[in-house]
């Protein structure tokens, strides 16, 4: 199949961004948006639809198969992963176009590398830790597990319309993990965590739930998002 | 105040970083790209540890026994014994931070079969136990971020370590920092005070063959490689048996499928042929991992056999599909369209795990004072074949250990002999001007032409013509090189073979069929050293 994309390059956020054509051709029918621009940047000489030569994409990558959330980008619009987007699904009688973009939410780097530091200084602001053991009934364990499950990858704030950059409300990336946590600590770090929780999810969610259709780890944020404000608003435990 | 130095933040660089903020020694936890993206995050089965929960009288004794006998007594026994030991401690402490372990009814944690161990050994979260442990453990550390003990350095890559010559006039060199890039900037710094080297596996050198990130180039271990640190076993790789291919990686089926009751079989005179029940009546599917793999490759290979290796997990129940091995299920059905439940799987082996690395003793320090490592990166408790269940334990652990190292034995060397001295100084400037803008990349083209020599001659089943041809071929790629960064991996994968071509027997996950033999006077590691004159392998002496 052939597939022509179009990125969105930029040489640094200091600079402007520029639309940039690339051609790839491929036989394999698993192949995905990450695999291609692997082999993109593989090639000894890449030449963008122009023929002009271009430098490498810049973007990140690690696992290849959406369990570490790297690769999250726009692609066709939608924030997705890049190594779960199958370029057979983007394409018809062997043709296709698909536009990549850096997720926007995110001050870029360079290309479609982005810095996704403030969802880490999020749960840093929300103090999800905890120094006392943590003991967990059954529900509190499934729940746990779905939690843990978040990847960080952001993809949840890109598609969220609550969601915008240095307010208050830190979107699923930030309720998901805490659902980790928010039932089973005690004392004055559970008081702190939920406080933060209302601060910073319920006071700015309006339940859009665009995120548990986007995340990609097919996490049901809706279950951990009405568990959560269970404990840390309406004082009740569905745990 | 001291720092250390941490490179890399997966399971073992974590470990580190956590036990010396709870020894309130401030570290540097360095890494290119997140803790949520370190291979870590795809172990799947679980932790092996002599909880004894499961009523079948396990001991630590069993778990030293059988993770020695499976690296065929290529370990060294006293680590491992440590190993062993704390192991049980280091499980109940991932349960104290939330770790949401499957349990029995009793509350205890549920253990699991793996393969090469007689007794249910394996703590597990389902089947994704390493992005669970590693959610719980990135929280653990991040606390201590907050109070400023833990400094996280993303998007840095470690360069080489900054080599100091020690005070007391002997020659010997210390290594008394890390030189790092920033790659969002292109900025290099030196980062003074020791360092634990926790950088995973050496994918890279085989891209797309392996089921971890090839993120983990093995270009820190080929840098440190060039600098004088000694590498042990580097000619065992682990196939693990049960792999599928998807673009530009293998994907991993964990062994616990075969724990819960997973077959494999092939084609034969139009039945199926449960080739290591029948081999191997004792273990059957879940022999050790070096075994399998290597019964794979000789059946597949059969040509009264029908080529492909499936695992047949149809016999599955509901209960294990939901509560053990959920996102296993949903993997496949994503990734082959197959529902295991329903079919069997084709498998393949596939590059795993690396038990050869960096040499370190038992307390975790390499040849050069001042550098420990820990993890994937180092040769250490796995000898001639990892068990299953051990990874994350041994990086968890052997962490542990090389923090506790660093802040009992190191540091107040390291400080005596080189802080403050102007050497230092200048050598820091001298080093930054070095690398600044020049850390080399790797032509792809190289990569590629590595992968097909190491390929060709790593496999499953090895032996001597093609090892040599693949040292010639490789020594001629130097010449080649454009600059140290693609000399430095030339020369890793040089040590790879020339370890394997020295090592004239068959152990574990080595083995030759020009050697089938296991020869007792070759239980020692390999080391290997980087001279003047080249990659140097020898048995170590004693």
């Amino acid at each position: 199949m052939r597939i022509e994309f179009k990125i969105l390059r930029r040489d640094s956020a200091e600079t402007a961004a520029w639309w940039q054509g690339i051609c790839f051709e491929t036989e394999d029918e698993n192949a995905t948006v990450a695999s291609a621009l692997r082999k993109i940047n593989e090639a000894g000489n890449l030449v963008d639809t122009e023929g002009r030569t271009v430098k490498k994409i810049l973007w990140e990558n690690s696992c290849l198969q959406k369990k570490c959330g790297a690769c999250a980008m726009v692609i066709n619009g939608k924030p997705r992963l890049a190594c779960d987007s199958f370029l057979r699904n983007y394409q018809k009688k062997g043709r296709g176009k698909i536009t990549l973009e850096p997720l926007r939410k995110f001050p870029v780097i360079a290309d479609l590398m982005v810095d996704r530091s403030i969802l880490f200084e999020n749960l840093k602001q929300m103090q999800l830790w905890s120094r006392e053991e943590v003991h967990l009934t059954e529900k509190q364990r499934e729940t746990a597990y779905d939690a843990s499950r978040c990847l960080q990858c952001g993809c949840c704030l890109e598609i969220c319309p609550n969601y915008l950059p240095g307010e208050s409300f830190f979107g699923a990336a930030g309720f998901v993990p805490a659902a980790r946590l928010i039932a089973s600590l005690e004392g004055e770090e559970k008081q702190k965590l939920q406080k933060a929780y209302r601060e910073h999810v319920f006071a700015g969610c309006g339940k859009s739930l665009a995120c548990a259709d986007i995340c990609p780890a097919g996490i049901e944020v809706e279950r951990l998002l009405v568990r959560s404000n269970a404990v840390a608003v309406w004082k009740k435990s569905l745990f | 105040m001291d720092c250390v130095n941490i490179i890399g933040a997966g399971l073992a660089g974590l470990s580190a970083a956590m036990t010396l903020a709870k020894r309130n020694i401030r570290c540097r936890l360095v890494s290119v790209q997140s803790s949520e993206r370190a291979q870590s995050v795809l172990a799947e089965g679980g932790i092996n540890g002599a909880l004894d929960t499961m009523g079948e009288s396990d001991d630590v004794r069993f778990h030293m026994e059988d993770t020695l006998k499976a690296g065929v007594y290529l370990a060294d026994p006293e680590a491992v014994r440590g190993l062993a030991e704390h192991a049980p401690e280091v499980i109940r402490m991932l349960r104290d931070l939330g770790v949401p372990f499957n349990t029995l009814e009793n509350g205890e944690i549920r253990l699991r079969n793996f393969g090469g161990q007689k007794k249910k050994r394996t703590a597990y979260a389902k089947s994704s136990t390493g992005k669970i442990i590693m959610s719980a453990m990135i929280d653990a550390v991040r606390r201590y971020e907050a109070e400023s003990r833990i400094l996280r350095m993303p998007h840095h890559e470690f360069l080489k370590l900054a080599l100091a010559s020690s005070a007391a006039g002997t020659g010997e060199r210390i290594c008394s920092g890390a030189v790092v890039r920033d790659v969002w900037t292109g900025e290099v710094e030196v980062l003074p005070g020791p360092v634990i080297l926790a950088v995973g596996g050496m994918n890279g050198m085989f891209p797309g063959m392996t089921t971890g990130t090839t993120a983990n180039s093995g270009d820190a271990v080929a840098a440190v490689f060039r600098q004088g640190v000694r590498l042990g076993n580097m000619e065992m790789i682990q196939y693990h048996p049960t792999t599928f291919g998807i673009a530009d990686k293998r994907c991993l089926v964990t062994e616990a499928a075969r724990g819960e009751g997973g077959r494999l079989f092939i084609e034969r005179n139009g039945g199926r042929w449960y080739f290591m029940e029948e081999k191997y009546p004792e273990q059957g599917n879940l022999a050790s991992r070096d075994v399998i793999s290597r019964q794979m490759y000789f059946v597949m290979h059969d040509p009264s056999c029908g080529g492909q290796v499936y695992l047949d997990l149809t016999e599955l129940g509901k209960e294990i599909w939901q509560q053990r091995l959920p996102d296993l299920r949903k993997e496949l059905i994503h990734y082959l369209a197959l529902d295991p439940a329903k079919s069997p799987i084709p498998v393949e082996p596939g590059i795993h795990y690396f038990m050869g690395g960096i040499e370190v003793d038992v307390g975790h320090q390499t040849n050069i004072r001042g550098l420990l490592a820990a993890g994937e990166c180092c040769c250490q408790y796995h000898g001639a074949n990892r068990l299953g269940g051990n990874s994350m334990l041994g990086a968890l652990y052997g962490g542990r250990v090389a923090a506790d190292s660093v802040a009992e034995q190191v540091m107040e060397g390291i400080r005596e002999e080189t802080a403050g001295s102007e050497k230092v100084g200048s050598m820091n400037e001298e080093l930054r001007g070095e690398e600044k803008g020049n850390a080399g990349e790797i032509s792809p083209e190289l990569v590629r032409q590595i992968a097909v020599i190491l390929g060709d001659s790593l496999g499953i089943v090895r032996k001597g013509e093609a090892l040599e041809e693949a040292r010639i071929s490789l020594e001629k790629l130097l010449p080649q090189c454009n600059n140290e960064r693609e000399r430095n991996r030339v020369y890793l994968a040089q040590a790879m073979v020339i370890s394997a071509e020295l090592r004239r027997e068959s152990r574990g996950a080595h083995y030759r069929s020009d050697y089938p033999e296991t020869e007792a006077a070759m239980a020692r590691q390999t080391w290997a050293e980087w001279t003047s004159e080249g990659v140097m392998v020898q048995f170590r002496q004693n």
